[in-house]
């Protein structure tokens, strides 16, 4: 999810080789990068992969945010874990679009220049401790839903990329619920924190997957190639119906008076979020777009001569041992 | 000249005696290093003994194409796999 | 000086580098030069908190029955005792990389040492650093090379940050008598005896990475005494020890 509004593509490919192609994603076949694919299907993916992997880059800022204020050494080593875990999606993604035939360096530059975009989630600031168990908690609580599905998504190595991910993120959730319920039994102060926490953060969550279905152009070809496996609602709607216990048991306040139990249709009824704020956001208008955007631009901008430096030794290095043979 | 550092696929085994196994890619200046950074990316759950790194550039592989030639005729041989064959209970485990 | 108080000073000594040289290098969390040396740095500052658990834990078992958050988390500038080093900024990936190696070098030789403490429980948090450590020196080692003997502008950084710390690296080599009490109850070596193995090591690497050692054997002092830490020391700990101080007696 952290792939929203990912446009498709028009395909104009041979429709027998398109029909066969359509057959083996059918029959649940893996696609694998050698194979032949319509050029909309790779374009497609290489958007969708490379969004989702800027999102687990860019995503470590607001949460690596709070690593040199975390309140305990523990906390401290599970907070860095947990963002460096992100940095290793990140790579894994990374790797998956390389095989599309779109190198790391280019498909960063498309980051760093605005060409690509990221999940709306990580524009918006981390302001107190509790964010952090909020952010683990409802936001990777949000993106696991839709990871968990894309494991069996038809291209072979975002498949087995996201395996790899969802194997590493279980623990994102379980920790963020834990640093959050610690606070919602703490002092006052502490239960100030969740409160405001989940205040700011519950539409933004719900914002991640994507706009409503009937708002929602690029799903249809997405899903007969099984690289979205779900609608926007039906994850939201699952979204929703997880978070209400869960924030019940902490006596957190879910800021929407008018959520409540349908019995008759077995979910809660909930208030959308204000689709003007989340095309606000995707426009570059959030809080923190600019932030953001800066700062990864900034390392990658000072860590140009480090980059350079280091190959330039490996081939030095090379040339030595060439000339020795 | 191109200043990207190449393309690593790694492979690990997990575990004494199994075999190495492709896990992922990465990026490095040479090999020395892209052991080193698999060690950093792909080992921070203990899930390594041993690293090997091929640079991506070196690997040849079979065209997908082939695939029919290639393994279709190891399918009729159904002779190699030990169901094939029915032993009668009564001679025991084999 | 009596026994425990110098063994808790030694301790701190250990678990204050760790801790403070541990936050700097997380810093770099999410900024990095690409993504797989980020992950290096993350682990590399996961290793330095663990250690500083198992030194701090040990430093408030000791004597006075504190936590190692109690001890990391509320002390003043003042009872810090790590060096200096460890405590100097950032400032570019060269100079985190230098001063990474600077401290790796003294860092792997110690606890080599600390492997045969006549205190059971130092030997095996020893045994156990020993090994991450190990790693850290060959990364940050490689990486000073690569960097020194790089391109000209790499070259030029990593001999600014040679130049910049080199001072910085006399410190972890003067005793003074919590050393003495230690090393006569055979818990650790003495600070001097190291720097011969030290300064053999540091050469080598350095000169591959055809870097130019400066000089001067002027050496900066206060941190492992508390006696006079540098100014950012203070801006760490308003930043690390906030949550502690602003909200005292909860629980996180």
């Amino acid at each position: 999810m952290y792939a929203q509004m990912v446009e498709s593509e028009a395909s104009n490919d041979d429709p027998d080789k398109l029909a066969e192609f359509q057959a083996r994603i059918d029959a649940d076949i893996k696609i694998e990068p050698k194979d032949w694919m319509p050029q909309a299907y790779r374009k497609t993916l290489i958007r969708q992969i490379g969004q989702h992997a800027h999102s687990e880059i860019v995503g470590q800022l607001p949460e690596g945010n709070w690593i040199t204020r975390a309140p305990t050494l523990e906390r401290k080593a599970i907070l860095l874990a947990k963002v460096q875990d992100e940095a290793g999606h990140g790579l894994y993604l990374y790797c998956a679009a390389e095989t599309l035939g779109v190198s790391r360096d280019e498909i960063t530059e498309m980051l760093l220049d605005g060409r690509m975009k990221y999940s709306s989630i990580f524009n918006y600031p981390t302001l107190n401790w509790a964010d952090i168990g909020a952010v683990g908690w409802l936001v990777d609580g949000a993106a696991i839903m839709n990871q968990v599905p894309l494991q069996r998504t038809s291209f072979g190595p975002y498949s087995r990329a996201m395996i790899r991910i969802c194997k590493e993120e279980s623990f994102h959730q379980r920790q963020g619920y834990d640093a959050i319920r610690k606070m919602a039994e703490g002092t006052p102060e502490q239960r100030k924190m969740a409160q405001d926490a989940m205040n700011r953060l519950w539409y933004p969550s719900l914002m991640m997957f994507g706009p409503s279905d009937k708002d929602s152009v690029h799903s249809a070809q997405s899903m007969a190639w099984k690289i979205k496996i779900n609608t926007n609602d039906e994850l939201r709607q699952k979204f929703v119906d997880q978070t209400v216990p869960q924030a019940e048991y902490l006596g957190l306040t879910i800021p929407d008076p008018d959520l409540r139990w349908n019995e008759e249709r077995g979910h809660y009824d909930y208030t959308d979020p204000d689709w003007s704020e989340f095309f606000d956001v995707i426009k570059g208008n959030g809080p923190c777009n600019v932030d953001r955007l800066a700062a990864r631009n900034k390392a990658w901008d000072d860590g140009k001569w480090v980059r350079d430096g280091l190959l330039a030794h490996a081939r030095k290095k090379q040339a030595g041992n060439l000339a020795a043979e | 000249m191109n200043t990207e550092w190449p393309l690593w696929e790694i492979f690990i085994r997990g575990q004494h005696g199994m075999s190495h196994r492709h896990v992922g890619s990465l990026h490095a200046p040479d090999a020395e290093m892209a052991i080193k950074n698999a060690r950093d990316v792909y080992t921070r759950r203990n899930e390594g003994v041993s690293i090997w790194v091929v640079e991506a550039n070196n690997i040849s592989a079979s065209s997908p194409s082939d695939k029919g030639p290639l393994y279709e005729p190891s399918e009729s041989k159904v002779y190699r796999h030990p169901t094939f064959f029915d032993i009668p209970d009564e001679v025991g485990a084999m | 000086m009596n026994h425990d108080e110098a063994f808790q000073q030694f301790l701190l000594r250990m678990g204050d580098n760790t801790l403070i040289l541990g936050h700097r290098v997380s810093e770099w969390c999410g900024h990095a030069p690409v993504l797989e040396e980020d992950i290096a740095l993350a682990n590399t500052a996961l290793d330095l908190i663990g250690q500083t658990q198992m030194w701090l834990g040990l430093a408030g078992e000791v004597k006075g029955g504190k936590s190692a958050d109690d001890l990391a988390f509320l002390r003043d500038a003042w009872d810090f005792r790590n060096v200096l080093l460890v405590e100097v900024p950032n400032g570019d990936f060269g100079r985190t990389l230098m001063r990474q190696f600077l401290f790796d070098a003294w860092h792997s030789i110690m606890l080599g040492r600390l492997m045969t403490s006549s205190d059971d429980r130092v030997a095996a948090i020893a045994a156990k650093a020993s090994k991450e450590v190990t790693y850290h020196l060959e990364r940050s080692g490689d990486t000073v090379v690569g960097l020194g003997d790089g391109t000209e502008e790499s070259h030029a950084r990593m001999q600014e940050a040679l130049d910049y710390l080199w001072p910085y690296v006399g410190e972890m080599f003067i005793s003074d008598e919590v050393d003495t009490t230690i090393v006569a109850a055979g818990i650790a070596p003495n600070p001097t005896d190291l720097r011969d193995e030290y300064y053999a090591l540091v050469e080598r690497i350095l000169t591959l990475a055809t870097l130019t050692i400066p000089e001067s054997r002027f050496a900066h002092k206060g941190g492992r005494d508390g006696r006079m830490h540098t100014e950012h020391l203070g801006h760490l700990l308003t930043q690390m020890q906030w949550l502690q101080r602003a909200y005292p007696g909860a629980s996180w």
